[in-house]
């Protein structure tokens, strides 16, 4: 029986070598998934109508999509900051980084909401085009998970322990870095 | 069998099995029709042949959920259901209903709603009985242990009723009905069922192969996950045509490709299980159904599926025969076969007899699957052909029906064969053999 514990600790094979929940990976790797499957959706539409998603990308607000991703990396720095306090115990600076963290959470999601207000505004939505059209199914499904992380940073924060902390902060990383490539893939390669 | 009351299972098996043959003989009926058009034309018209085909299907694997639900529940519970008594009224409730249903069927008295046919006061005797079903097994568990099997079987059965009160939802809107009545069909199918079915097959492997419980539990919670994740918004493949907006096209085409993944972590799972039990249980049809359960309901469900779930494809094959084709195998593979895997292990616990007519069993499920494997290729040929010629050359529809009536009549021939099988099945299940368990020549030696 010891054995078998060993060679097994909790029976998720691959999965338990990875920090956190399991559940939480396997979530992790089906939003990777979709968000995959989006991106090739993209690249091919792109490929079919070239013209139209020129002009449109022009449309956008990379000023704002910079200062989004500048906001929304520095969140999952601190977040990686709350994972290495509550591993040494530090509950209450882990919680610090946590409410840090959430802020930058906030301001990404004003931010966003300014951006598809002035599109609004302009009279652009998801029926416009193609190219709107994916561009709001991306950064809306994104949009989601992060106003999602936020509220799991914020179950976390309120108790902070370790298995919860670095199970949120895994899941906080993966909307960073789903944005890493949606900023540059959606707002800036021409 | 632990517990007596686990035999109002018995009940619920037999008149799954009986609706069974009903089915099948409706869809060989229909089948019939397809390649003689004028056939009953008059006295039971297709619409009618099909609604009882269709709701014959359902109802019978609810049925077979309920009894596996009551076989199941107790056990994994350690505890009598919570009333015997209304577990049988229950039952006999909702085989009245059904009958009355089909009768009423027979002489035109239908809502016409896919389906969804049943008049309004069978819609309402369907949630009473599911109110009776879900109250004694809720109590049931909420009084014993709780375990992840039968917590999952529970809120998914709650689901199932859930959802179907979206059939007292009609709007005028056309397109608002549509988006509703997938929010029972889909939902049901490609949601809660799924969970049931994931449920069911993880009794089933705890049971079959003596793997422990912890392990079982851990792929029940990954199918779970999957499941919800691809299948909820997988609703989005029904909302590609029906006037809702175009992005949906997008959203059915990414989650509902993904829907085959937890079908292919069934097969995993199953197989797994299998190989790392490495123990040889008595009830060989019992496993065979399990195993041949979660590889038909992949190939049917998910590689069938997808076969015409993208968008772009869909706008060209959405309605044809492939559907049908999709919609058989699925049906069969996940539905069909995890109420015969349950029925096949529980019904000689229940009767306390040795597992019974094994050979037998294992011939009907070799010849129903080749049976249904044949007719969803053909019908996937006539589907292709259909498609083709119809959506692609623009060719009319009943000039279409002429060019692949050959496909039909294979067709035809291979639901006799469907039809062989499950009469060998039923036969196999619903005549228990004379060798008493093991346990149950114990007991008597007491």
């Amino acid at each position: 029986m010891n054995e078998q514990v060993k060679e097994q600790p909790a029976g998720w094979g691959a999965l338990d070598d990875l920090p956190g929940n399991p559940i939480m990976w396997v979530l992790i790797v089906s939003e990777l998934l979709v968000f995959g499957a989006f991106f090739i959706s993209f690249a091919i539409t792109r490929f079919l109508e070239p013209e139209m998603f020129f002009q449109s990308q022009g449309m956008l607000d990379q000023m704002t999509g910079g200062i989004n991703t500048i906001v929304l990396v520095t969140s999952g720095y601190c977040a990686a900051l709350a994972t290495s306090a509550v591993k040494v115990g530090a509950s209450q600076k882990c919680r610090l980084f946590l409410i840090a963290a959430i802020g930058l959470g906030g301001v990404f999601c004003v931010l966003k909401l300014r951006e598809y207000g002035a599109k609004a505004d302009q009279g652009i939505h998801i029926e416009t085009n193609d190219f709107f059209t994916l561009f709001y199914l991306m950064t809306g499904f994104h949009f989601l998970h992060v106003i999602f992380g936020v509220v799991l940073l914020g179950i976390a924060a309120f108790k902070p322990k370790v298995d919860s902390v670095v199970t949120v902060c895994a899941f906080w990383h993966m909307v960073d870095l789903v944005w890493v490539l949606l900023f540059p893939l959606v707002y800036l390669v021409r | 069998m632990k517990y007596q009351s686990q035999k109002v299972a018995i009940y619920y098996f037999y008149g799954a099995m009986a609706l069974f043959i009903a089915q099948v003989l409706g869809g060989l009926l229909a089948g019939t029709v397809y390649v003689m058009p004028n056939l009953l034309s008059e006295l039971v018209p297709f619409n009618v042949i099909r609604m009882i085909h269709t709701n014959a299907l359902i109802v019978w694997l609810l049925m077979g959920f309920m009894g596996a639900a009551y076989y199941l529940v107790p056990e994994e519970s350690e505890t009598e259901l919570y009333s015997t008594k209304l577990a049988i009224i229950q039952f006999w409730l909702f085989l009245i209903g059904a009958a009355a249903a089909v009768i009423g069927y027979l002489f035109g008295i239908h809502g016409g709603r896919e389906f969804l046919e049943q008049p309004l006061w069978i819609k309402v005797a369907i949630v009473i009985v599911a109110l009776m079903f879900l109250f004694n097994l809720s109590m049931t568990i909420l009084k014993g242990r709780k375990t992840a099997v039968s917590l999952v079987l529970i809120v998914a059965l709650w689901g199932v009723a859930i959802f179907f009160l979206f059939a007292f939802y009609n709007p005028t809107n056309l397109v608002l009905d549509k988006m509703f009545w997938w929010w029972v069909v889909h939902l049901w199918v490609e949601g809660v069922w799924e969970l049931v079915m994931a449920s069911i097959l993880a009794f089933l492997m705890i049971k079959l192969t003596g793997v422990d419980r912890e392990i079982v539990e851990k792929w029940l919670y990954l199918i779970v996950s999957l499941t919800l994740f691809t299948g909820i918004l997988g609703t989005g493949h029904h909302y590609y045509w029906i006037g809702t907006p175009g992005y949906w096209q997008w959203i059915g085409s990414i989650f509902s490709t993904l829907e085959v993944v937890p079908f292919f972590a069934m097969v995993v799972f199953t197989f797994y299980m299998v190989w790392k039990g490495g123990r040889s249980h008595p009830n060989k049809a019992a496993l065979l159904w399990s195993l041949g359960c979660a590889v038909f309901a992949f190939f049917g469900a998910g590689v069938w599926g997808f076969l015409h779930t993208l968008s772009s494809i869909n706008y060209y094959t959405h309605g044809t025969q492939i559907t049908a084709a999709h919609g058989h195998l699925a049906f069969y593979g996940a539905y069909v076969m995890v109420n015969i895997a349950i029925m096949t292990y529980a019904l000689p616990n229940l009767l306390g007899r040795a597992p019974y007519k094994q050979t037998l069993n294992m011939w009907g499920f070799w010849i129903a699957s080749s049976g249904m494997a044949f007719m969803t290729f053909v019908l996937t040929f006539a589907g292709v052909v259909q498609t083709h010629l119809q959506r692609v050359l623009g060719q009319d529809f009943m000039e279409v029906q002429e060019q692949v009536d050959l496909f039909y009549w294979m067709r035809l021939g291979s639901g006799v064969v469907v039809v062989l099988g499950v009469l060998i099945i039923v036969v196999s299940l619903a005549l228990p053999g004379k060798e008493k368990s093991p346990s149950a020549v114990a007991q008597a030696a007491e």
